[in-house]
């Protein structure tokens, strides 16, 4: 029987669960809500939900303490409960955490925005079976024989039969004395699916361009997370030449160098071919920039590196750009003159992190 | 939930002994024995094991587990004022944990038995308890659970808004008006029946006098044709007799208006009541209950309840202390007229009458007190400098909180105006037709400190709700009469002429 508190509980989840979907846009341009990185839970600051009554305001922050100190002396910061048997009552202005799995924040994020569920390309939904030993069992084959277990049986047994003598300290297994290893199958999901993410990272991307792409791709690997059983993130960021980086790095190189964009997708292209084999991955690939690329013939050429190697290989090809007071903000024309409606290239333009939101609805509405 | 174990059970048995030897005097106290969980959940639920279903106790449950889970807090003692009195223990605390939650709790038994602010406590409230979750339960399936839900939040929003002398007033008679006016009559004083003496009349008898004690006589006429007669304190009962509701919501506000004023007295005696309980345990373990290597066990798990945050209040605390010290001061035969008049610290200090009289005192205070009248009667200018008490507030610039003073007067002060009303802003019913036009006016009575806006909004919004006319209060927003105004619609604040005082 599910106990009543754990009904009264659930039903305080729903509530927060409908406060985070309400003002999913506000956490989302905030930035409030990125895990950080293995953790599956995020916390979410949210001001406390509570009861208005008709109480006293902050009474200008006067109270009563006890102890020593002089007139101008700080007192200890945990004043919260400073007041005189005022415990539990008007406190209000504090913000309490609330622990969201990511799983959990992806179904928010699915339900508000209306994003379809993902049919994985490729049939094979790979799942491997591994065995893990987990403990004991009285059967098995002799290979898998736990001596000191079996040893230990038996030794038991003689001491309470009164057959076990310390001076002679002989110890006879028997059949029931042994023991075995016995395991477990678990099911072990194989990366079937891999993010590919690109940046540019030339002087005209500035912090605030940057923290709205890491904001953005937290989301998106929110979302494919939810939808494969495991996933891969690949980074790489490019100036004028490119290179496969960590996370961290991703995040937070600057580099100052002009902007060939062409390096990165070239770059992608040889990383699909090394490692990933498009017909048994779902590749999902975004690249971040503003714009403002080098030249019309590079341009070019990553119209034709994405027509010929990118766009077939993976199941959606995403191109965000992001506005920064130095870019012309070109290349997106480009493609879209080059691509036309091409279903499998998804653009999005993002100004302000207030556009995230649409502009994760665009990237991830098509369901490939 | 389990019975207590041989051990434990012998344990109450030997601390009820030591108890009972030492005059306190409670209610059959039965112990359960429950895991941290069950332990949370007792709690949310506010002792009771039963409760109807909302939200808010999940709330409570969801921050108690994880205070638990992170190891920032662990309730020890939870003990409910009914008959017998139900204390519950958590498994798996050291036994001198138990002890010392079993001496606090017989103190808490006590208090609960004798404090007359819970005389008129329902002692058998765990069956209230579970009556009021079954009628609510019954709502929820005929109304649906949104609708019920909402509506408790509603009344959760308004559940401060009683009167704690009601217990203590006779039921008034709701009485009408006679239908035949009697004409005003204003008593004249006649020097005499002496007619010769008539042209003294107009002095005995100013004309301008007369005429102001038949306005007034008008006035309140006036007044008592009014609903409520006088202004009223008691919003929930006020709402109960006059605002249109459906049955089943005039049920489950009846509902929480009755436990409002069930847990009112424990808001209203928090320092005394946990005083007693902390004065109560460190005698019995001291005296009697403590084995030797128990001593720092003890010794740490006790200095835990009393332990003070970095320079703030606790109230077992200043409620252990101010017994300690009343016993000591009666001990002492410190009080009376010639000990306030003696100014010579000397012979203040060495003063010892040998009265004896102390623990008959602190019994006795716990009897007639509540926190504010304890607070205003034995925080003495002495206790307070003992006791290194002062006063702070923000500093806006920095925000941080920093020491104020030390002045006696003003630190009493503030912790009266803390304590006073339980800590609630006073709040009346003034008229249920406002304007003649069916609007509800309340008002804030100001002392000192204003009500937190943004809440006073929401709260309105609710009363809307159930009132279903616009609702307005009237108090005082940084030294300005204002009205605030709910339509249904908007919220209006004006400026009033002049702040409400109580007539």
């Amino acid at each position: 029987m599910i106990s009543r508190i754990e009904k009264d509980h659930r039903r305080f989840r729903e509530i927060v669960r409908g406060r985070i979907r309400e003002n999913l846009r506000r956490y989302v341009s905030r930035g409030d809500m990125i895990a950080q990185k293995g953790k599956e839970t995020v916390s979410i600051p949210m001001p406390q939900i509570d009861i208005p009554r008709f109480i006293h305001g902050d009474n200008k922050g006067q109270g009563v303490g006890q102890g020593e100190g002089d007139p101008g002396d700080p007192v200890g910061e945990e004043e919260g409960e400073g007041g005189a048997g005022k415990a539990g009552e008007g406190e209000g202005d504090k913000t309490v955490e609330v622990e969201v799995t990511l799983d959990e924040l992806a179904q928010i994020l699915g339900e508000e925005l209306g994003l379809p569920n993902i049919e994985p390309r490729g049939s094979q939904t790979l799942e491997t079976v591994k065995d893990r030993y987990v403990g004991l069992r009285t059967t098995g084959p002799e290979s898998l024989r736990h001596f000191k277990a079996t040893f230990k049986r038996a030794l038991r047994r003689q001491i309470s039969m009164g057959t076990y003598d310390p001076r002679h300290p002989i110890i006879v297994p028997v059949r029931e004395d042994r023991r075995y290893r016995s395991w477990k199958a678990e099911p072990k999901p194989q990366t079937n699916a891999v993010i590919i993410y690109m940046m540019d990272v030339s002087g005209s991307m500035g912090d605030e361009q940057k923290e709205i792409v890491r904001i953005e791709s937290f989301w998106i690997d929110t979302w494919l997370r939810s939808q494969y059983k495991g996933i891969e993130s690949r980074y790489i960021i490019h100036d004028a030449t490119a290179r496969e980086v960590e996370r961290d790095v991703f995040f937070s190189t600057r580099e100052s160098g002009g902007t060939m964009i062409s390096s990165a997708y070239r770059k992608c292209a040889e990383l699909i071919e090394r490692e990933f084999d498009p017909s048994n991955w779902n590749i999902y690939a975004f690249h971040f920039s503003d714009g403002d690329n080098w030249s019309v013939d590079d341009t070019a050429a990553c119209i034709r590196l994405l027509r010929e190697q990118l766009i077939p290989a993976s199941n959606q090809f995403g191109y965000g750009q992001v506005e920064s007071p130095y870019g012309s903000g070109q290349f997106i024309k480009d493609l879209t003159a080059a691509f036309g409606d091409e279903q499998m290239l998804v653009t999005s333009e993002i100004k302000t992190k207030d556009d995230i939101m649409d502009s994760i609805r665009e990237f991830l509405k098509g369901g490939r | 939930m389990a019975t207590l174990t041989k051990h434990l059970a012998d344990l109450q048995a030997e601390i009820e002994g030591y108890a009972t030897e030492y005059g306190l005097d409670f209610f059959t106290t039965i112990y359960e024995l429950v895991d941290y969980r069950q332990m949370s959940e007792i709690a949310a639920y506010e002792g009771f094991p039963v409760r109807y279903p909302h939200w808010r106790f999940g709330m409570e449950y969801d921050r108690m587990i994880k205070s638990q889970t992170y190891g920032l807090s662990k309730i020890y003692e939870l003990v409910i004022n009914t008959d017998p009195c139900y204390a519950y223990l958590l498994e798996g605390n050291s036994l001198v944990d138990q002890k010392l939650v079993m001496s606090h709790v017989y103190g808490h038994c006590d208090f609960f038995k004798h404090n007359r602010f819970f005389s008129h406590t329902d002692r058998r409230m765990i069956d209230g308890m579970a009556n009021h979750a079954t009628r609510v339960r019954r709502h929820m399936d005929r109304q649906g659970i949104d609708k019920v839900e909402s509506f408790i939040d509603v009344c959760h929003s308004l559940d401060n808004l009683i009167d704690p002398w009601l217990p203590f007033r006779k039921p008034q008679q709701q009485r009408r008006e006679p239908s035949v006016e009697m004409p005003i009559n204003i008593g004249r004083l006649s020097a005499n029946a002496d007619s010769e003496r008539s042209y003294l009349d107009d002095y005995i008898n100013p004309p301008e006098f007369i005429e102001q004690q038949r306005k007034r006589a008008e006035q309140e006429r006036e007044q008592r044709r009014k609903i409520p007669p006088q202004p009223e304190r008691d919003l929930l009962g006020f709402l109960l007799l006059h605002a249109p509701l459906d049955p089943w919501e005039a049920d489950v506000l009846g509902i929480i208006r009755e436990e409002a004023y069930y847990f009112l007295p424990q808001r209203q005696t928090k320092i005394m009541n946990e005083g007693w309980a902390t004065y109560w345990h460190s005698k019995l373990m001291t005296t009697r209950a403590l084995r030797d290597d128990e001593l720092i066990d003890y010794a740490e798990a006790a200095s835990g309840v009393t332990a003070m945050g970095p320079n703030q209040l606790n109230p077992y605390k200043l409620g252990v202390e101010l017994y300690r010290d009343i016993e000591d001061r009666w001990n002492k035969g410190k009080f009376g007229k010639q000990w306030d008049e003696c100014d010579d610290r000397q012979v203040r200090d060495d003063w010892d009458l040998r009265l004896n009289l102390g623990k008959s005192k602190i019994f006795e205070v716990r009897r007639l007190y509540n926190d504010v009248t304890f607070i205003d009667e034995f925080f003495t200018l002495e206790f307070c400098r003992r006791n290194r008490f002062f006063t702070f507030v923000e500093n806006r610039r920095s925000g941080r909180h920093e020491i104020e003073s030390r002045e006696f007067k003003k630190i009493k002060d503030t912790m009266l105006q803390q304590l006073t009303n339980f800590g609630q802003p006073f709040i009346y019913v003034v008229d249920a037709n406002h304007l003649n036009r069916g609007e509800l006016l309340l008002a804030h009575r100001h002392e000192g400190v204003d009500l937190r806006l943004n809440y006073a909004r929401d709260t309105l919004r609710n009363l809307v709700r159930i009132w279903r006319r616009p609702v307005s209060i009237l108090t005082t927003v940084e030294d300005k009469p204002k009205r605030i105004r709910f339509d249904g619609t908007e919220i209006q604040i004006t400026d009033e002429p002049a702040a409400w005082r109580v007539p």
